[in-house]
């Protein structure tokens, strides 16, 4: 089961805890003081990467119940995150709703574009999916460009700096405090969902569609369930990265962000809530790396180099995990825990 | 009217470029059963190295086209035995997810060995205007028209009269048969990947000709699904004539309707619109093989 001797669960609910042992609270309240830390340690710029990765995380969280658990495959999630970053943007700049309020909205409206656009998937699965998700992001994108009046079309849209309440969020400690409490809570949301009774709906329709429905659970319902949570959580994710810019432009959700979220899930482990955290941590940091890297390499070899480094590397450790490591960081984390729980054994005896 | 007719000649040589990068994309499908997203990046790839060929080298046209579809047949075994033969038997996403790797990969390296710049050349074929009344017509539309006839004949014949495309033919209809019969399904797959990378590089090549080579053309790649799934995703014919349809539609969609719409750029989305009224109402497309399958 994954535990240290000495663990012993007495009753059903120490058995579904999520942290069952004392090990694993000290880490969850170390992790939680060290968020609270980061803000007095490090610089703005490091910030910003911790909040773009929260953000991330947030997004793939939701691709990873769609695609990872139900296995309807999404590239179109940038689409939706437009949804719901463009809807509280909307809401905040012309009808002057406050932030807290409008975060929600985007959500909710990014869960409805994705039961719209999540309907074909009743009569379509795998490549035909995936193009409808395509087709879904690049409709979306070009419908907000139509909506000039509203959402400012090619211009972009400026918004109010976010504030809850009395206290803005304009310094970037204060909004890296809230993109992480929400990713905590969604991290904590997302793992508890698949426990569930319609968690695991998913997991039977992934595995095998026509045995699900054969056994009483309806594909129509929990087919569209899981579009409408994996978009909220796009949602939530938009309506971050557009608040934190102040400005909303469709820019922001480049087709390739589409391609990206679900790379960080292959690298992650699919089909594992921290598989998914896992992958968008990992592809955020290469991102980073290649930010630094690529000047470098720009003016040793070409100045193109650091935009094909940035394409080529993406593109190779995608594939290098399709082959060499199909289930992802978190597999690869589950062993070598395994490793040192075991440890002199190799593996774990039968009982 | 000359309005209408421009439209649709414009909208006829769009739709044969849809069509090139379609064909690779259909007997790949057909052979391995993979969706090859990169095919419009081979196409992309065919235009530079036009450029570098006839331009950089300066050979001779039939020089060039023959370096052109030798270093297509290089890549093609390259891809096929480094990135698809891992992943034989893998879900289907992983698949894909390789597929769009390599996408991101082939245009990484256009990036990098070309500087991702606009490439003009000429010299290949003559760049023919053809006027009739006032409507011109685009070179492109003649180029792409031959090159895919062209194409569909040999592609035809490989299939029925060679040992090769009896084999590729099995391939498609199931691979448990095929391998019990001592046809080496490897061939067959690095075969297909060959024939894509060799229509998608010479499509690249004439077009990069006449219109010059630019990234511009791997994004014909991810509207050339609207065409493959309206013709069938398994019928070489289909996606020449899906192609036509598309490509017309969408640029008398586009002239008309532009106008009325304020930010315009109806041509860009217009192809995803029809492929999700297809995947909704006929997946199969106008001349697939109709797969019953019920959930």
């Amino acid at each position: 089961m994954g535990l240290s001797t000495g663990t012993f669960h007495e009753n059903y609910a120490q058995d579904m805890a999520i942290f069952r042992s004392t090990l694993q609270w000290g880490i969850v309240v170390a992790f939680i003081l060290f968020l609270f830390g980061c803000p007095l340690f490090f610089s703005d710029r490091i910030l910003t990467i911790l909040t773009m990765m929260g953000i991330a995380v947030i997004s793939v969280l939701g691709l990873n119940i769609l695609t990872g658990y139900c296995g309807q495959i999404s590239i179109g999630h940038a689409g939706f995150m437009a949804v719901g970053g463009y809807t509280s943007a909307v809401l905040c700049a012309k009808l002057g709703v406050p932030f807290w309020a409008a975060l929600p909205c985007g959500a909710l409206a990014a869960g409805i574009a994705g039961l719209i656009f999540g309907l074909p998937s009743l009569k379509i699965k795998g490549f035909y999916l995936i193009m409808a998700t395509i087709a879904a992001h690049f409709i979306i994108i070009w419908t907000i460009i139509q909506l000039h009046g509203l959402t400012g079309g090619a211009d972009g849209l400026p918004l109010p700096r976010p504030a809850i309440g009395s206290i803005s969020l304009s310094s970037k400690a204060h909004y890296f405090y809230l993109v992480m409490a929400l990713t905590c809570l969604g991290t904590v949301v997302a793992k508890n969902i698949v426990r569930t009774r319609a968690g695991r709906a998913f997991i039977a329709i992934r595995d095998n569609d026509l045995a699900a429905e054969v056994m009483g659970i309806s594909l129509w319902s929990y087919k569209l369930q899981a579009f409408f949570i994996g978009c909220v959580y796009a949602g939530v994710a938009g309506s971050l990265l557009i608040h934190y810019y102040s400005f909303a432009s469709t820019d922001q959700f480049p087709f390739m962000d589409s391609v990206w979220y679900l790379g960080m899930l292959i690298v992650g482990g699919m089909g594992s809530t921290a598989g998914a955290v896992f992958g968008a941590v990992a592809l955020k940091l290469l991102d980073e790396l290649v930010t630094i890297v690529g000047p470098v390499l720009s003016a040793a070899v070409a100045p193109q180099a650091a935009a094909s480094l940035a394409l080529i590397s993406h593109g190779l450790i995608i594939i290098i995990f399709l082959i060499f490591e199909p289930r992802g960081l978190h597999h690869r984390w589950e062993m070598i825990k395994a490793y040192f729980r075991l440890w002199p054994f190799s593996h774990e005896g039968s009982d | 009217m000359t309005f209408f007719l421009q439209l649709i000649v414009t909208g006829f040589a769009q739709g044969m470029v849809y069509a090139l990068v379609a064909i690779g994309f259909v007997i790949i499908l057909k052979c391995s059963e993979v969706f090859n997203i990169a095919q419009g990046h081979f196409v992309l790839i065919g235009g530079y190295l036009g450029y570098t060929f006839l331009v950089t080298l300066g050979l001779p046209i039939w020089a060039a086209l023959g370096m052109a579809i030798a270093s297509a047949i290089v890549m093609g075994l390259i891809i096929e035995r480094l990135i698809l033969r891992p992943l034989l038997g893998e879900p289907v996403l992983a698949v894909i997810m390789a597929t769009i790797a390599l996408a991101t990969i082939l245009g990484g390296l256009a990036t990098l060995l070309w500087g991702a710049e606009y490439k003009a050349y000429h010299g290949l074929l003559p760049t023919i205007t053809l006027n009739i009344g006032e409507i011109g017509i685009p070179s492109e539309s003649l180029i792409g028209l031959i090159v895919s006839i062209l194409c569909v004949a040999i592609l035809m014949l490989l299939f029925r009269y060679t040992k090769i495309g009896l084999a590729m033919r099995a391939t498609a209809e199931d691979l448990q048969v095929v391998q019990s019969v001592g046809i080496r399904a490897t061939t067959v797959y690095a075969v297909s990947w060959i024939i894509a990378c060799v229509v998608g590089v010479i499509g690249g090549i004439l077009l990069g000709g006449v219109s010059g080579a630019n990234m511009d053309l791997a994004n014909i790649g991810l509207k050339a699904f609207a065409v493959v799934l309206l013709g069938g995703v398994d019928s070489v014919g289909g996606a020449i004539v899906a192609g036509i349809i598309l490509g017309m539609l969408e640029n008398v969609a586009a002239g008309y309707l532009d106008p009325l719409l304020p930010g315009g750029g109806l041509a860009q989305v217009f192809p995803f619109i029809v492929m999700i009224i297809v995947l909704i109402f006929r997946p199969y497309g106008l001349f697939g093989l109709v797969r019953i399958e019920r959930v």
